[in-house]
């Protein structure tokens, strides 16, 4: 299960799980440690600096397995987000890679990110819904990388994506707000909403960015909770940058503290102790 | 020592924030002298509005009472009018579809630089006329008649939607983008579903508007020879038939009220 394990010959990228993506990119080289076997998402070396010589995530390296939820904390402006984001690539890394389904998302452009990025459910602190759209639309806006443009310009969505599309709302303990407008909805539920935008896309891996950080405490866990459960009955990973430590330690199997753009901490929720706090977030008054 | 004699004292370093900037009040100072000096030399004065106000006095005598009850000129009324409706009706038609591309291609959150200053040239040089110059082009170029008129409001229309449409475009909220673009949505999916939501209300608010402006435009372009009938008014100004000029007025006055009251409804529809 460690990356040493299969030295070079890791030439076989079709032989992974979850044969529905096409590997157009395969023939790529891969680097020669390539990503541990059975995980779902393998970062190296992940670098990303939005202002040339000034990093904001400084060669970060992680193996995500499948089924796993995997809360990263750390202070405000450590690169939480950043690594969320250049997961799906809404932030392109500078140097590093990202292995996931036999591709290095790092180097893909244009049709195979788009696709790459099907594969991949998000769901946003502040929900980003299109305010203006109906529920459903926002829902079925999970489909819109695999739907020609005549049937996004017509409404006309397959059958077979409404009727799951309600399944979702009913999952997500909205039934009955199908026709109403987004901007009608509380945060709580407007987070439902988005919770469901991103398994409509049937996702193989799930991410989540800060996404109870606006809202109260009991709504926060009531999504926790709905996140966690959607995601390990699909057995898909799901990673959620998060302030909330306890939070953190409740739903999380795994718990990254990062700091300064760099992994600090990386273990199991019983291992977190205040020392550890102390070093991701600096400073020990709050601790008390 | 030589430090604190560096360092000001705080109450003379910290800025309050209120101070505006000494160059906008050069700016309004400059204003209010130009306004003065133009007022000295253009001649507008008094005495001279009063002068005026006695020919005003005049014509709106003969303007009275209104001529309707001529046959031949009221068909010749309607008729222009007909004709300055569809002109205001194509124009805006064709206006506000080629907008809707030009608009996006112009908008600098989503194009990339090149493109959307090309976009932009080409809105500047829409707006760069008054539509009545452009009408004398177009009569110019392709004859007397209603395509002129037409194309000269096209070219109007273009340069007001266009230009609104991408300012719209750009003060739209990124998030929803952003969250559309992470489903793996192409450009024009994304442009339907993210874009086009954020934007439609305000997209139909400018096309209404332009269209009560075209219809209160293609009164006008018929002076130029532009079509309808502001060919007509222009002819009966100058035979002096000033009730005939009134009945026509009146017309357009009607046709315009009309006008606003359709687009109200219609914008009552959409938003």
């Amino acid at each position: 299960m460690t990356g040493a394990a299969q030295p070079g010959r890791t030439s076989g990228p079709k032989k992974r799980r979850l044969p529905t993506m096409t590997n157009a990119t395969a023939a790529a080289p891969r680097p020669s440690a390539g990503p541990v076997e059975g995980s779902a998402l393998s970062l190296k070396d992940l670098t990303v600096a939005y202002v040339p010589g000034r990093p904001v995530l400084k060669g970060v390296s992680l193996d995500i397995a499948d089924r796993s939820v995997i809360a990263i904390i750390g202070p405000s402006g450590t690169g939480k987000s950043t690594l969320i984001r250049a997961i799906n690539r809404l932030v392109t890394p500078n140097s590093g890679s990202i292995h996931f389904q036999g591709q290095d998302l790092a180097r893909l452009r244009g049709r195979a990110l788009r696709a790459a990025r099907c594969r991949i459910g998000m769901v946003f602190q502040e929900y980003n819904l299109v305010e203006r759209l109906s529920v459903m639309e926002n829902v079925l806006s999970g489909r819109l990388g695999t739907l020609p443009v005549w049937r996004v310009w017509l409404r006309a969505f397959p059958k077979r994506d409404i009727s799951r599309a309600f399944d979702l709302l009913d999952q997500v303990g909205l039934a009955g707000f199908a026709a109403q407008r987004a901007d009608a909805l509380s945060g709580g539920q407007r987070q439902r909403v988005g919770i469901a935008r991103a398994l409509m896309q049937d996702p193989d891996l799930l991410l989540a960015d800060e996404p109870t950080s606006s809202l109260d405490p009991k709504t926060s866990v009531e999504i926790m909770e709905l996140m966690t459960q959607l995601a390990g009955q699909r057995g898909v990973p799901l990673i959620v940058n998060m302030h909330q430590v306890d939070l953190a330690r409740r739903f999380a199997h795994r718990i990254i503290g990062m700091s300064g753009g760099h992994v600090v901490f990386d273990g199991p929720p019983d291992t977190l102790e205040d020392h550890h706090l102390h070093q991701i977030y600096g400073g020990e008054g709050w601790l008390t | 020592m030589a430090d604190l004699s560096r360092t000001p004292s705080p109450s003379d370093a910290r800025d309050d924030g209120l101070r505006s900037s000494w160059l906008a009040r050069l700016g309004w100072l400059a204003l209010l002298a130009y306004v003065v000096y133009a007022l000295s030399i253009l001649n507008f004065n008094v005495a001279r509005m009063l002068a005026g106000l006695a020919n005003a006095a005049e014509l709106l005598g003969r303007m009275f009472p209104p001529l309707f009850s001529r046959a031949d000129l009221r068909e010749l009324m309607f008729a222009g009018l007909l004709e300055s409706l569809q002109i205001a009706v194509l124009a805006s038609a064709v206006g506000i579809l080629v907008s809707l591309p030009l608009g996006v291609l112009a908008a600098r959150n989503l194009m990339p630089a090149w493109l959307s200053w090309i976009a932009r040239g080409v809105i500047m040089l829409c707006r760069s006329f008054h539509p009545i110059i452009v009408a004398i082009l177009f009569v110019k170029a392709v004859g007397f008649g209603a395509l002129a008129g037409i194309l000269a409001l096209i070219v109007a229309s273009i340069g007001f939607i266009a230009k609104l449409f991408a300012e719209a475009i750009e003060e739209i909220s990124l998030k929803q983008v952003e969250a559309v673009r992470a489903t793996g949505a192409g450009f024009f999916n994304m442009l339907i579903f993210a874009v086009l939501p954020q934007v439609n209300a305000r997209f139909i608010g400018f096309a209404t508007y332009q269209l009560d402006s075209n219809l209160r435009n293609s009164t006008m372009v018929g002076i130029v020879g532009g079509g309808g009938i502001g060919g007509t008014l222009q002819a009966a100004f100058g035979r002096f038939d000033y009730d005939f000029v009134c009945a026509i007025l009146i017309t357009i006055i009607a046709m315009i009220m009309i006008g606003e009251i359709l687009s109200q409804r219609l914008r009552a529809i959409f938003l």
